[in-house]
């Protein structure tokens, strides 16, 4: 028999000012199975919790029913207090009188009315709880890292130094990411390789970092704590175990014209390549598309004649060039996963009135870096792409590709005002009589030192902001004409350039929806992952055990990601402080009797929580995986044969409440 | 007994003649002696700093070199455009090229020793209002009064050093002592059109409007300046606003030293009140002060 | 509406009118970030065609015209408001003065005559007297700026109540005070001339 007790909370004047907490007790009393009712100033205070206590054990009471706000934030607290007065914390139900009920109302005595019914239809389902018990499973203490950026680097190197191990997956040859192909870092023009590039050494060389370029996750299944994962090993045509990174293919390689990837088409590189000197591993793959070898047996293939050549592996001296490597899926198990896969830049060759991508010497910031850098395909000489000569006129384009409703980017890109401050700036140092024009909508520079920083690009270097956007560039006599508008002044404004430098904006990477849809977890119209909660949990994913770093979350600057990167370190060594883990009783339970196999459970299952079981009779049924059920109720409303129930919300309990609704 | 350089500047031997003369007495009443700067002469006002540089430095310069000869450390102006000019200067006498040119200019060195106050800060010292309040003879009995500081003597503050410039205390603390009410309001330092009313007169009616519109609001029976330019904007164009805009304010203009003045008990002929182009007697006999 | 343009062979700094004001001023306007607190403060900018904002806005981009055409540097009264509130501490009371200055030493027609030929009859009587002359003021005004009733209705009330001195006070050292004249426009001449730019003063100096 039910021994019921019912709590009222009057959180303050919360409740109390629209509800009548006292009438509502007294009338609780008349409900089937309640043996006490009480009410209270504040129930979720440790007197509240210590007077729902002591009526468990005065009244013997079996099932408790706290009348007060919403489950959300003190169901743990209710939850916890009957445990420790010896109750199944399952027994324990919630009744929302606040934000269902006093919160919304007005006239009191509506309000207690209605205070009453929510609460005689608790009581109803209370009745019906069962016990329920949490389950333990185990977990493997190893994270996988998605991208080798900044942010990947980061993430990875501070779970691998917290002792756990780390398999770090990186789509190009190199790790590095973005943050290589910069020449400096605002605000304060750190030279990028110099602080980034002891991170990778120091990450390949970790003992428990595995590092695996030019590999690529095929496949997720499991759940937190016990993930496993296809990754799929791009081959390379080179055995990196024995190849020494010597340098003699590359340097010998007769195929130079390959646009480099690295250099954003500002270089060449050769086809078997390593994308910068100090790319890690630094070690070779060969680009087969590109290798006059592997074109040459496809043309075999197809009856016709092309040049063999083999020049890499007749003068590799450790005879580490493998023809016959081939793609290799490798299957691993991982207790967590940190997406960090970046960004990509926008491409501007939908802007018709910048040219369509089309002029040689409208250039992005990228290609930009990659013209100043020392080690760059001009060895640092910022020269026009069209004719090779020192521009002396360049004007920047801000939010190319950013704010910009049109071309479906409303967001702002967070890094561009910084980063062409900084090109203006480098610029000025590189020739001081270059004229550095920028066009912008406004200045965000909301970092230490960011606004200073820019100032001084304006007042020291001499750099002429002109608040506008442009709106027309054309060639002409072999310079580029700028079309503008100082708003400042209300006034059109032509600039005559000789390099034009489009600030593109951030985009998703690409491939990020499937990599989303892979592994399972959201992601918004742009691609970019949403966070667990935006304020709270900002480096969570909504799928336990996989966490976030960088700019997958949208634009993020290197602090930013960093910052971000050690935060989900943070978390996955938190989970890998646990030997076991702790999952929701209240999830789904399949009547295998009832049970038909359609599997429209498994369709509509946003968890992949739905597993297929094979009965002695050979009829195939399903089987929920309560580890990783996450108790939506999805299935249950799917489920055509009533086979599907929700633990602590089985049809019968709300049933039950519904009856008592409309029996009073 | 204290003793000033002083420089009265043109508008107090014209249309400020009330000034000066209220001045000079609420001085003598409270112990400080004045010395009108002998032979001085105009400190460019507003016209010069427009066309000249040197010449805006070089003609108040003049006026601290003859304090200089006379042997006087501090020089009090009356008026706020002339204390303005003559502050300026003594500050920019501190930078030896500035001052070598300046003696250039003026065939003669000027050493920039002498201290420039305002005559409004020289009458509001603690000592100062200290004695006033002991001296008052006909308190003024809760006169609702706007004060009115305008630009130039707060403004800069790294050269004006006087006061602040976003609600200044001086006045109101000077008026509470003499018994009047200082009503609230948030105009003390918008211009009111300076030295424009004789080129652009329809300006400073514009300007003046607002501020003669705001002190009425604020509840203000009259408004009390420390500059003669300020006061022959707000005081002699309410005729012409009215003629304009339709607003009659008939509302009083004063020089602080005159309610000083009243309230030490010298009569409103002798303050030479009646100089005022909008009439401030009135007001003043039904509150028997006058 | 003319166009701002810039050529691609433009040398930083363009044509100087930074360095001039710098030089004249000591004032560094490239440090306006174009908030437009000044404008927003000013009793003067509903009346002017540039905006104090957008007068520094276009020194910042060399636009000697805009600048020197403009009413806004005659209508400036130099309230200080602007400087006193600006957060780059920018002295644009003292930049207006630079321009206005330099307006005339190249022969700039004024935007608002008026105010010039208020500061020229007002200046003549000081050369003149050493002291302002009210009475000469209003009638010499009028007499240049052809509005033989300007103030006129004024005159009588201010006469009977003894505001107006009808014989002009005089210096008595009138030699100084003509010399004074003379040197301050050679060394203004002389600073524009470039001769002793070098030598320019800095910005008014805090004690």
């Amino acid at each position: 028999m039910p021994r019921i007790g019912v709590f009222v909370c009057h959180c303050g004047t919360n409740i109390a000012a629209t509800v009548d907490c006292g009438g509502v007790a007294e009338a609780a009393r008349g409900f089937p199975g309640v043996v006490h009712a009480t009410d209270f100033t504040y129930l979720c205070a440790e007197a509240g919790q210590r007077k729902i206590q002591d009526a468990i054990a005065e009244h013997r009471l079996n099932r408790v029913v706290v009348a007060s706000c919403s489950p959300r934030m003190h169901e743990p607290t209710f939850r916890k207090a009957v445990a420790q007065a010896g109750l199944n914390p399952y027994l324990m139900e919630m009744a929302n009188i606040r934000e269902h009920c006093s919160w919304v109302h007005a006239d009191r005595q509506v309000a207690t009315a209605k205070a009453t019914e929510i609460i005689r239809m608790v009581v109803a389902k209370v009745a019906r709880n069962e016990p329920l018990t949490a389950k333990q499973v185990g977990l493997t203490k190893k994270l996988l890292v998605i991208g080798g950026g900044i942010a990947g680097i980061q993430a990875a190197l501070d779970v691998a130094n917290a002792g756990h191990q780390v398999t770090l997956v990186e789509r190009t040859p190199t790790i590095g990411g973005k943050m290589a192909m910069l020449d400096k870092t605002f605000p304060t023009l750190d030279c990028s390789a110099c602080i980034l590039t002891p991170r990778m050494v120091e990450l390949s060389q970790h003992p428990n970092i595995e590092l695996r370029t030019y590999a690529e996750v095929l496949s997720v299944k499991g759940f937190v704590g016990n993930f496993e994962v296809e990754i799929l090993q791009k081959a390379r045509k080179v055995n990196h175990l024995t190849c020494t990174g010597c340098g003699t293919c590359w340097q010998k390689c007769p195929e130079k014209n390959v646009p480099s990837e690295f250099d954003v088409g500002m270089g060449r590189r050769t086809a078997i390549y390593i994308p910068f000197p100090q790319a890690v591993p630094n070690k070779p793959v060969i680009d087969t598309a590109n290798c006059r070898y592997v074109r040459h047996l496809a043309a075999k293939e197809r009856g016709e004649k092309l040049m063999e050549c083999r020049v890499c592996e007749k003068l590799c001296p450790t005879k580490s060039i493998d023809w016959e490597q081939k793609d290799e899926i490798i299957v691993d198990r991982f207790g967590a996963i940190i997406v960090a896969n970046g960004y990509d830049t926008f491409d501007h060759s939908v802007y018709g009135e910048y040219g369509y991508g089309k002029y040689p010497d409208v250039i992005t910031g990228l290609q930009l870096e990659r013209l100043m850098n020392a080690s760059g395909p001009t060895k640092g000489e910022v020269v026009r792409p069209s004719d090779g000569k020192h521009p002396h006129s360049v004007v920047f384009l801000a939010c190319v590709g950013s704010r910009d409703d049109k071309v479906g980017r409303p967001y702002c890109s967070k890094i561009c005002c910084m980063y062409t401050a900084k090109h203006a700036l480098m610029l000025k140092e590189h020739d001081p009589n270059i004229q550095t024009y920028v066009f912008y909508i406004d200045i965000r520079a909301a970092g230490r030192g960011y606004e200073e920083f820019v100032r001084r690009v304006q007042e020291e270097y001499g750099s002429t902001y002109i608040r506008g956007r442009v709106s027309w560039i054309y060639p002409q006599d072999g310079k580029l004409m700028i079309k503008g508008e100082d708003t400042l002044l209300g006034r059109p404004v032509e600039v005559e350039a000789d390099l034009v430098v489009l600030a593109t904006g951030i985009t998703a990477a690409k491939g990020a929806v499937d990599l989303m849809q892979t592994i399972g977890i959201s992601y918004d119209t742009y691609g970019f992952i949403n966070e667990m909660h935006p304020k709270l949990r900002p480096v969570e994913t909504n799928t336990d055990g996989v966490y976030l770093a960088g700019c997958a979350s949208g634009p993020k600057d290197i602090p930013d990601s960093v910052s971000q990167a050690s935060a989900a370190a943070v978390k996955v060594c938190g989970l890998f402080s646990q030997d076991y883990l702790t999952t929701d009783p209240m999830t789904s339970v399949v009547d295998q009797m009832k049970c038909v196999g359609c599997f429209l459970c498994e369709e509509v299952c946003p968890f992949r929580a739905v597993e297929r079981e094979t009965l002695r009779g050979g009829k195939v049924v399903a089987r929920i995986n309560e580890s990783v059920c996450k108790g939506c109720g999805l299935c249950v409303a799917a489920c055509r044969g009533e086979a599907l129930n929700l633990k602590g919300f089985t049809d019968q309990q709300l049933l039950a409440q519904v009856t008592a609704l409309l029996r009073a | 007994m204290s003793t000033y350089a002083y420089y009265p500047g043109c508008s107090l031997h014209g249309t400020a003649k009330e000034y000066d003369r209220s001045a000079r007495l609420v001085c003598q009443a409270l112990g400080l002696e004045l010395r009108e700067v002998e032979d001085w002469n105009c400190c460019g006002a507003s016209s010069a700093h427009m066309v000249s540089r040197w010449l805006a430095l070089s003609l108040p310069a003049r006026n601290l070199q003859l304090v200089e000869k006379m042997g006087l450390e501090t020089m009090t102006v009356p008026c706020a455009a002339c204390y303005a000019r003559l502050k300026d200067v003594s500050c920019e006498l501190k930078d030896p090229e500035v001052r070598d040119k300046i003696g250039r200019v003026l065939g003669g060195q000027v050493t920039g020793r002498v201290t420039v106050e305002p005559l409004v800060g020289t009458l509001t010292t603690q000592e100062i209002l200290d004695k006033a309040a002991g001296m008052i003879k006909k308190p003024l009995a809760g006169l609702k009064v706007a004060t009115y500081y305008g630009c130039l003597l707060t403004r800069p503050p790294k050269v004006a050093q006087f006061d602040v410039p976003e609600n200044p205390q001086s006045m109101d603390r000077l008026l509470r002592v003499l018994g009047s009410e200082v009503v609230e309001w948030y105009f003390k330092t918008e211009c009111c059109g300076a030295s424009l009313p004789v080129a652009r007169t329809d300006i400073v009616l514009d300007l003046s409007r607002k501020l003669l519109t705001a002190a009425k609001k604020a509840g203000a029976e009259a408004i009390v300046t420390a500059c003669p330019m300020c006061h022959s904007n707000l005081d002699s164009r309410q005729g012409e606003i009215r003629g304009r805009y339709g607003d009659d304010f008939k509302m009083p203009i004063f020089f602080f030293t005159e309610l000083l003045g009243l309230a030490l008990g010298y009569p409103a002929r002798e303050l030479l009140i009646a100089n005022h182009l909008t009439d401030a007697l009135s007001l003043l006999q039904g509150r028997g002060l006058a | 509406m003319s166009v701002l343009k810039f050529a691609s062979t433009d040398q930083p700094g363009r044509n100087g009118l930074l360095a001039l004001v710098k030089a004249k001023t000591g004032q560094d306007v490239l440090a306006c970030y174009q908030c437009g607190k000044c404008s927003a403060g000013c009793p003067l900018s509903s009346a002017m065609d540039l905006a104090p904002h957008q007068v520094l806005r276009a020194v910042q981009l060399g636009q000697r015209d805009l600048v020197f055409q403009s009413s806004a540097i005659w209508l400036c009264v130099t309230c200080q408001t602007c400087y006193t509130r600006c957060p780059q501490e920018v002295d644009l009371p003292r930049v207006m003065d630079a321009l206005r200055s330099q307006a005339l030493q190249e022969k700039i027609r004024p935007a608002e005559r008026t105010v010039k030929v208020f500061h020229d009859v007002f200046l003549g009587l000081v050369e003149r007297f050493g002291r302002l002359y009210e009475v000469g003021l209003i009638g010499g005004y009028n007499l240049l700026a052809r509005q033989p009733l300007a103030s006129a209705d004024l005159g009588l009330p201010m006469l009977t109540r003894g505001k107006l001195e009808l014989i002009p006070r005089r210096v008595k050292d009138q030699e100084q005070i003509k010399a004074i004249f003379k040197r301050a426009a050679e060394l203004e001449l002389e600073e524009i001339t470039g001769q002793s730019v070098a030598a320019a003063p800095p910005a008014s100096v805090p004690s």
